[in-house]
């Protein structure tokens, strides 16, 4: 809402010393958020006068018509002579009064004024377009042509009210009351302690048969509408320049004097209000709900289909209006013929929630429909509508209708009963009862009682309906910046979870191992899923879907983090940076299979439902609670690294080595560590890996095992897809499920202090058997006395070990806990591991 | 070594004059001391105490003496044996110092050498400074409570007081998702617009009283921006308990602020709207840079705050009633505040982000500097 200083204080009688700074301070002290304050004319410098237009002369020969004027600018000039300029415009002729500024004056953005040569004359001054004043557009495309009545040499800086100081603020959706003069009126009186001439305490006259005819068949969505009509108007009335001016500040575009006066009402007093060209109304005015498929061109020219929910404004053939949002076209006020002399003013308050609705529904927002929303006072309409009868008969020259209709649901003021001492308790503050009626006063409140207020609100305050809102009203006049600090006293706290904790330390360790985090959007297109090689059938591409993406591209939330970190490791090689290791740990989004506990693993799963809307006004319970969480989308953690380039960097201590398939799977491993939680890793195959190097990862969650990810190199053909560099590595999984198979807390193993027997085998196996396997049986082999086993070399040669062999050197080291182990005893042990390993993989002893 | 010299010669026993013995003594000093390698030194040692050294070659002729010549030759020959033993010790000494020293010498590095052979990983800033400010309240007895991203309306909104055509709920530009049945169909599923649902099911699951503090990840329907991204953080604050005031909110506000930015530090709340809190209001806090000292100062302007003295924060207020409601709390016997604010605004005016738009894109320049901790 835009406030002129000036307009305000027809309201306040503010210090004439205030500026509009000082202004937006007090207002922003009582919670108006007054965004700017706007210098209007700051910079502009006369002389800037009224002159007539003596002569016109046509110029020819250039790429648009110019013409050469004389104008008599008075004594404006020092001399009386007339003043000789150079104009581009058009709209004005030998007579016309225009505004001219004069060689020596600066206007608006700094342009200082001189005589100067253009177009083969010399140009003393200009005759000026209200853009070039920092008008505003007036809709006019040429230059400011005055009514005749204004005198030759007249200072127009102040003619046109050119310098003022405009308050922005931006108000809150509960206060409504504030998108007008009137309210921002009064809670500037109240911030600074003055008494307010409220516009809206009008003589109005009371209802009587012969107004215009009006029914309202709704009465819940039209709780009060008055209509009046004003007669003999002069078509060619124009707005005069103080009323022009003051829509132009407060943001609003003069069209025609009936629709500027009901515009400057309405930013007066925050009453929307509609002119009818009455002679283009037919019958009775009707307010009713529409039925569907009805139509209605609204003055915008869309012609709308209507819903039986919405509100509408009839006459006898129909829908004229939807009400509280715009009206129609037929029965608009005809402001490029001129020919509308008769009038029937609305002035009606519509349920909010009712505009609200069809003002969405039919994506039309307008100056009322946003006031209604907010709140509107019911009883401002009369006066408004008293208002708007007013200036129509002194600007427009009309006689004002003895009929006066009003029809008025009945309703009692809202009384709120506030225990006197509760804006205390809220607060924290001894404010005391007398404070606190007299603050509720102020706001408009009558309050009655002792220790339990009874207080009626005003009106115009829709929003006070609860005691923390009258709280609200006392505690911020009585000031938010004088609030004291203090301090509750928490019980003690658990600190963070163990899931918690893990994340941070799953974060750190990632970190720590070279990774860097990023963190994507969400949001995946199918094209992703399909480059990334899913199948058809891949449970990772039933999606949750948006209904408002923000790109069609992308309407969907992921189900693996790897789109967004491969188009971060894109990203950052495309700027440059080659060497990458990046993870992310985030939400991912699966629809909800009905019945199901487990996401994506049942694509053809019955119904989902769609999640119920519970009530507010109790607890729900813990069914309804249940139900409501069955409609969201599973969301499981995951966590997921991506590499290319070279993990070591080669230097002066040697060769570095690229990133690889292991450093993936390591980076698995690294989380099942810090989760202590046992890894399997196994050869797989997935979607974007490479068949040859992809490891499958699994847990044994209460006694089942469960696939929870992949690591390894990802496909050349994905890679090539996707435009990433080549060899790049990712790994994936869900790290909920990783938690889940944690071990808890670690046992802490006995340490023996007897001596180590170390024991290397080196075993022949044929090339497809997994390390892991080979591993597995020595384990199971060697026995308890095995303290620890390491692989420490890999080596194939088809000439030593036959083709398709290879050959896999273990480091045994057993101990046992209370002897020094013999020689014996540790070869017997080996021998075992390797025996186990021979009948289970085939393995040999290397000779 | 020869038998005992048993025929007495007195003139066949020169060696054993003094001065002889003074020379041998000298001419072996002499070379230790001229010997400038541990070579040089063991060719002197072997020359001079050697068994064919002059001194091992008198001692010999000692007992050739007459028995009244022995013992003094014997003394003579002795001391200048020690003598010699001593020092050839002692140059010993003096050149494997000399030669440790010049071995440490000839190792010594170019200690400026870069070395960078795995590149340091890092932990996005928004990540840690979620948990930075958490810390400040899990230090004070608050819990960290966690929620779903893609969230029933109902705990987004309608438990929050936001009416379904209240104006304040399509200020919140809201991502939809799509029913089961498709477009059309009303899911009553979103991406919650703010981390206050996480208010609710805290107020739903916990027991009374609740101090909570919940960071994480929301969305509205923003495109990105220098200023906007459509996904972002935001840190909420809950604490529900019988008698809690506005000035207990005022009080933790500026307990966080110390805690982050420094123990001059206070917040300022104005008056706001928010159908969840009741009152409301917007906090700001000092500039951390100017301390508001650039306010009216035009010579010492001050870009964090824009001069302004105050810097915005978030919203905040006392928990509306009806929230207490809809959740189960009685509101006669309990209150509460809350408040929130966005992660990615406080770390571009603590940390000097100019653009929205580096924290979101993942380049690593950008976030290694931050490291592990913010």
């Amino acid at each position: 809402m835009r406030i002129p200083l000036s307009w305000l204080r027809e309201y306040v009688d503010l210090p004439a010393t205030e500026t509009g700074r000082d202004v937006q301070d007090k207002l922003i002290s009582v919670g108006l958020e007054v965004e700017t304050v706007e210098q209007l004319g700051a910079d502009l410098k006369g002389p800037l006068v009224v002159g007539q237009v003596l002569t016109i002369e046509e110029l020819d020969g250039f790429k648009k018509p110019i013409r050469f004027c004389t104008v008599d600018v008075g004594r404006a000039n020092g001399t009386g002579e007339p003043q000789e300029i150079v104009c581009g415009a058009r709209n004005f002729e030998v007579g016309d009064k225009v505004v001219v500024v004069l060689p020596g004056a600066v206007l608006p953005g700094g342009f200082a004024i001189s005589a100067r040569k253009t177009y083969g004359k010399v140009s003393h001054g200009m005759i000026c377009s209200s853009d070039e004043l920092g008008m505003g557009d007036d809709g006019s495309k040429g230059i400011i042509v005055l009514t005749p009545e204004h005198e030759v040499g007249t200072d127009a800086i102040e003619l046109l009210q050119l310098v003022d100081e405009v308050l922005d603020i931006a108000v809150t959706p509960d206060r409504g009351y504030c998108l007008s003069l009137r309210g921002v009126a009064r809670e500037t009186a109240i911030a600074y302690g003055l008494p307010l001439r409220d516009p809206a305490l009008l003589d109005v006259p009371g209802p009587n048969a012969f107004g215009y005819p009006v029914q309202v068949a709704d009465p819940f969505g039209c709780d009060r509408f008055t209509a009046r009509t004003v007669t003999g108007l002069d078509p060619e009335a124009r707005s005069p320049i103080w009323l022009r001016r003051r829509l132009q500040k407060a943001g609003m575009r003069p069209i025609s004097l009936a629709v500027d006066i009901t515009n400057y009402v309405m930013l007066e007093l925050g009453q929307p209000l509609h002119a009818y060209d009455r002679a283009r109304v037919q019958g009775t005015i009707g307010v009713r709900r529409a039925t569907a498929g009805e139509k209605l061109t609204t003055l915008d020219g869309v012609t709308r289909t209507l819903d039986a929910e919405d509100l509408v404004i009839t006459d006898d053939r129909g829908p004229i209006g939807l009400a509280g949002v715009m009206g129609g076209a037929t029965t608009e006020i005809d402001d490029t013929d001129g020919t509308t002399t008769e009038v029937v003013v609305e002035a009606a308050h519509f349920d909010a929630v009712s505009v609200a609705r069809t003002a969405r529904r039919h994506k039309l927002s307008s100056e009322a429909s946003r006031r209604f929303e907010r709140g509107v006072d019911p009883r401002a309409a009369s006066a408004a509508a008293q208002r708007t009868v007013d200036l129509l008969v002194l600007l427009a020259g009309g006689t004002a209708d003895a009929g006066v209709t009003e029809v008025i649901a009945p309703s009692a003021p809202r009384t709120i009963t506030l225990p006197a001492a509760h804006p205390d308790r809220v607060a924290g503050v001894d404010y005391g009862r007398e404070t606190v009626v007299r603050r509720l006063q102020e706001i408009g409140c009558d309050v009655y009682g002792q220790d339990e207020l009874i207080v009626t609100v005003p009106s115009w305050r829709s929003d006070l309906t609860d005691p923390n809102d009258l709280a609200e009203e006392v505690i911020r006049l009585e000031g938010y910046e004088n609030l004291p600090a203090t301090l509750p006293k928490p019980p003690a706290g658990l600190g963070l979870t163990e899931r918690q904790r893990l994340h941070r330390r799953i974060g750190r360790a990632l970190a720590g191992a070279g990774y860097v985090e990023a963190l994507n959007y969400p949001f995946i297109g199918e094209q992703i899923l399909d480059q990334l090689n899913l199948a058809a059938d891949d449970p990772n591409r039933r999606v949750v879907t948006l209904v408002n993406p923000l790109s069609d591209e992308e309407p969907a939330l992921r189900t693996t983090l790897l789109p967004g970190l491969l188009g971060a490791l894109r990203r950052n090689d495309g700027r440059g940076s080659h060497d990458l290791a990046l993870f992310e740990t985030g939400l991912v989004f699966h629809p909800r299979a009905a019945g199901s506990g487990e996401a994506g693993e049942t694509p053809a799963a019955a119904e989902p439902t769609a999640a119920v809307r519970l009530p507010v006004d109790r607890r729900p319970t813990d069914a309804e609670i249940a139900a409501l969480t069955e409609a969201l989308p599973e969301q499981p953690r995951h966590a997921a690294v991506v590499l290319a380039g070279a993990r070591e960097q080669t230097g002066w201590w040697g060769t570095g080595r690229p990133a690889d398939w292991a450093d993936a799977v390591e980076a698995a491993r690294l989380l099942a560590r810090e989760t202590g939680t046992e890894l399997l890793v196994r050869k797989g195959q997935y979607g974007p890996w490479h068949p040859g190097r992809c490891a499958e990862l699994a847990v044994v969650v209460d006694g089942a095992e469960q696939v929870i990810g992949y690591a390894g190199e990802l496909h050349p053909g994905v890679l090539k897809k996707l435009g990433l560099p080549p060899r790049t590595c990712a790994m994936e999984l869900n790290l909920d499920v990783l938690e889940q198979a944690g071990a808890g807390l670690v046992t802490s193993p006995r340490i023996s202090t007897f001596p180590v027997a170390t024991q290397d085998v080196a075993l022949v196996v044929d090339a497809g058997v997994p390390s892991a396997d080979v591993e597995a049986a020595l384990r199971e082999g060697a026995g308890e006395l095995l303290e620890s086993i390491r692989l420490f070399d890999v080596y194939e040669n088809a000439e030593q070990l036959g083709a398709g062999r290879k050959s896999l050197a273990y480091a045994l080291r057993f101990r046992a806990a209370d002897r020094t182990l013999t020689v014996d005893e540790a070869s017997a042990a080996r021998d075992a591991a390797v025996n186990v390993a021979g009948e289970r993989m085939g393995a040999v002893l290397r000779g | 070594m020869s038998a005992p010299n048993k025929s007495y010669d007195p003139v066949e026993v020169e060696t054993l004059k003094p001065e002889e013995i003074e020379r041998m003594r000298d001419e072996a000093l002499a070379a230790f001391a001229a010997a400038d390698s541990l070579d040089a030194l063991h060719e002197a040692k072997v020359a001079h105490t050697g068994p064919a050294s002059p001194l091992a070659l008198a001692n010999r002729e000692i007992g050739a003496l007459p028995p009244q010549a022995k013992a003094e030759a014997g003394k003579r020959v002795g001391q200048a044996r020690g003598a010699v033993n001593k020092a050839l010790g002692g140059r010993q000494g003096e050149l494997e110092a000399e030669r440790d020293a010049r071995v440490l010498v000839e190792e010594s590095v170019d200690v400026t050498l870069p070395y960078d052979r795995v590149p340091a990983g890092a932990r996005h800033p928004l990540t840690t400074m979620m948990e930075r400010v958490s810390d400040v309240f899990v230090s004070m007895g608050y819990e960290i409570a966690e929620g779903p991203e893609a969230e029933a309306e109902w705990f987004n909104f309608d438990a929050l007081n936001f009416t379904p055509d209240h104006p304040a709920r399509q200020m919140q530009d809201t991502f939809f998702v799509q029913g089961p049945a498709g477009d059309d169909a009303e899911s009553g599923v979103i991406l919650r617009t703010h981390t206050s649902p996480v208010q609710v099911r805290a107020l739903l699951d916990r027991e009374l009283p609740v101090y909570i503090v919940c960071p994480g990840r929301v969305y509205r329907t923003d495109e990105l921006d220098a200023t906007h991204t459509p996904v972002f953080h935001q840190i909420e604050l809950l604490a529900v308990d019988e008698g809690l005031t506005m000035a207990d909110l005022k009080g933790t506000l500026d307990h966080m602020v110390r805690s982050l930015f420094g123990a001059d530090m206070k917040t300022r709340l104005r008056p706001n709207y928010f159908p969840f809190t009741e009152p409301s209001a917007e906090m700001d806090m000092l500039c951390y840079v100017c301390k508001g000292e650039s306010v009216g100062n035009p010579d010492r302007p001050c870009r964090t705050c824009s001069s302004e003295g105050w810097i915005e924060l978030g919203g905040c207020g006392m928990v509306n009633p009806r929230v207490l409601t809809a959740c189960g709390v009685d509101p006669e016997k309990y209150s509460g505040f809350a408040f929130g604010f966005g992660i990615e605004r406080m770390l571009m005016f603590r940390h000097n982000v100019e653009d929205m738009r580096d924290m979101v894109e993942g380049d690593v320049r950008f976030t290694r500097p931050f490291g592990m901790e913010i």
